[in-house]
């Protein structure tokens, strides 16, 4: 087995971590809002609507430049954040990391939302028969029903975030070891004469991942179905 | 503990509504009481029916009026009180089952149980799990059973949330008839080993003649009638609305002896007696008997030469006054009241009047297993749970 150089090793790891944490912090709020676009009605459900999958249809750089604003560290709320919180999104790896939830967040939404939907409130409405009060029917009925879909859409947020590149060079460059992930290391040697070798090798291993990653969604999903169905 | 104690001074009322709900253009009124045991609500489709068990069960909130149950009041408008479903200790059954997919057979039966506080728990897992004939599924999904399995299944997970009163939703209705025969025992054994009020939703005559205590009758989001369901079945003016091909008098029955030779059981009853194929009931045991209009002719003198054997004594009450080649016409036996279904010809031919003595001819062969049934209440037998 070919050994991984120190560059990939880095380039590999950050992407893991990044899509990882873009993944799962993303996760509940993706959850709050599939429930309330999939079981509630509110005026201006339309609005929020369209402003979830607005990133799929944005060019990725507009995305990108809109985090630079609002999260950058003088921006509405890249600066309140750092104040209060410590937090820093601007040319930090935790950048890269919402920008791939902003951009994955509209996938996730929307397969966990499917699953809501094809859940029969008929099966709500027994629990609330049977003494289960509100909470106790999400986490005991709707919750695992729409285990499919969380599955689903997690890895689809985290295989999204390994391919994420356009919002994550705007908001937060190329900076070694902090934002290079594997497509910005891809991206950043191909601008170098004579890195093709390591491009071909970084590109092999970005495939290897997300095939990975496909897989072993595939394989949650089954597992999943073979047990709730 | 073998049912829940009542609560309150109103311990033979199982039900209590007086009730208004407007959706759209449909408005339902009902405003009934009912006595112990097993209440039907009877009616088409789109006559209320659910609307009015998921006002009962609190999955919907009527704009004005008050329900009370087992004499525990959980909807008050006036005086602002709302149970939700979760406190209204009903056990639910619905049409469709609602099993949850994700939990076996066991975690589906054990859910209602798990909400219910000890202390108000009354039926026991085994129990239940013997009464319906569940030991075999316990590990099974629910996409694994057949649809009589999940009726059952769900009628468990109502009864282990230890209910004050059941509420089933045609329970039967998704079911072919030979899933329906095997669920109406198991529902039989619930009427008379538990001392649950039920209410029972229905658009089948026959499975209310079976089960039911009381009916009530709904049409059009109002109240027809509602009463005890032998006085119910026998009134001609309800016809229309009980339906015609089915509908008969219901009258309570004996169980006297078995001929060994022509494989007959007598049934005695206050206006006579009846001839029927053979019974599995004890001698003694209570049997009801549904004599469907149509499977009763009527004579003026007793027939000698004829093959039908079950010829009761009885005097005509009314005739019915609709229209067309056929009328109802109400008897009185002993006090029983039946009804026969004749062609208006053959009424006006016997000049058939209120009054008119007659004999009410009973083919024994239309007394079978889809018109007989033991009584409510016949098995003194109450079951622990």
């Amino acid at each position: 087995m070919p050994t991984l150089t120190p560059l990939e090793i880095e380039a590999l790891s950050l992407s893991l971590k990044v899509g990882l944490w873009s993944a799962l912090t993303s996760l509940p709020i993706a959850i709050a809002v599939a429930v309330i676009l999939g079981r509630t009605h509110f005026p201006g459900k339309s609005l929020v609507d369209t402003l979830v999958y607005l990133p799929l249809v944005l060019p990725p750089v507009v995305t990108g430049y809109f985090l630079l604003v609002l999260f950058g560290r003088r921006g509405p709320i890249g600066g309140p954040l750092e104040h209060w919180f410590g937090l820093v999104f601007a040319f930090r790896w935790t950048g890269a990391a919402l920008a791939s939830a902003v951009m994955g967040f509209p996938l996730m939404v929307r397969a966990i939302r499917l699953s809501v939907e094809a859940i029969d409130p008929g099966l709500e409405q027994a629990a609330a028969t049977l003494g289960a009060g509100r909470i106790a029917v999400f986490v005991t009925v709707t919750l695992p029903l729409m285990l499919p879909g969380i599955i689903a859409g997690t890895l689809l947020g985290f295989a999204r975030s390994l391919g994420e590149f356009g919002a994550t060079i705007t908001f937060v460059s190329n900076i070694p070891g902090e934002t290079r992930t594997l497509p910005i290391a891809i991206y950043g040697l191909t601008q170098v004469p004579g890195g093709d070798a390591a491009v071909l090798r970084l590109v092999l291993l970005s495939v290897a991942v997300s095939i990975g990653a496909l897989l072993a969604s595939e394989l949650l999903a089954r597992r999943i179905a073979r047990t709730t169905a | 503990m073998i049912a829940p104690a009542p609560l309150s001074s109103e311990p033979a009322t199982s039900l209590a509504i007086d009730i208004e709900h407007r959706v759209g253009h449909f408005t339902l009124a009902a405003k009934v009481s009912t006595g112990p045991g097993v209440t039907a609500l009877f009616g088409r489709s789109g006559s209320g029916k659910t609307t009015l068990v998921n006002l009962i069960a609190g999955l919907i909130r009527p704009q004005r009026g008050r329900i009370v149950l087992g004499g525990r009041v959980v909807f008050d408008s006036a005086a602002g009180i709302d149970l939700p479903p979760r406190r209204r200790q009903i056990g639910y059954v619905f049409q469709d089952a609602r099993l949850f997919p994700h939990l076996s057979v066991r975690h589906n039966l054990l859910y209602g149980r798990w909400f219910t506080p000890a202390n108000r728990r009354y039926a026991h897992v085994d129990a239940v799990v013997e009464l319906l004939g569940l030991g075999a599924l316990l590990e099974r999904r629910p996409l694994h059973l057949s649809g009589g399995e999940k009726q059952r299944v769900a009628i468990g997970r109502a009864l282990l949330a230890s209910p004050r009163i059941v509420l089933m939703d045609e329970p039967l209705a998704a079911l072919d008839s030979a899933r329906k025969a095997e669920i109406l025992p198991y529902i039989e054994r619930l009427r008379d080993e538990l001392a649950l009020p039920i209410i029972y939703v229905s658009h089948a005559i026959d499975e209310v003649a079976r089960l039911a205590d009381w009916l009530v009758l709904l049409d059009a989001g109002r109240i027809a009638a509602a009463g005890r369901v032998d006085e119910m079945m026998s009134r001609i003016d309800l016809r229309p609305l009980t339906g015609r091909y089915e509908a008969g008098a219901l009258i309570e029955t004996r169980v006297g002896e078995t001929d060994g030779r022509y494989d007959l059981t007598t049934l005695t009853f206050a206006g006579g007696t009846l001839r029927v194929p053979r019974l599995t009931q004890p001698q003694g045991s209570l049997v009801r008997v549904r004599i469907r209009a149509r499977d009763m002719a009527i004579a003026l003198t007793l027939p000698q030469d004829i093959s039908i054997q079950n010829a009761v004594a009885a005097r005509v009450v009314e005739i019915g006054t609709e229209p067309g080649p056929i009328v109802e016409v109400a008897l009185e036996a002993g006090g029983i009241r039946l009804v026969a279904r004749i062609t208006r010809l053959s009424a006006d031919l016997l000049r058939l009047a209120p009054g008119t003595p007659v004999w009410a001819l009973i083919k024994s062969v239309a007394l079978d297993r889809h018109t007989l049934s033991p009584s409510p209440g016949g098995s003194q037998a109450e079951l622990e749970l």
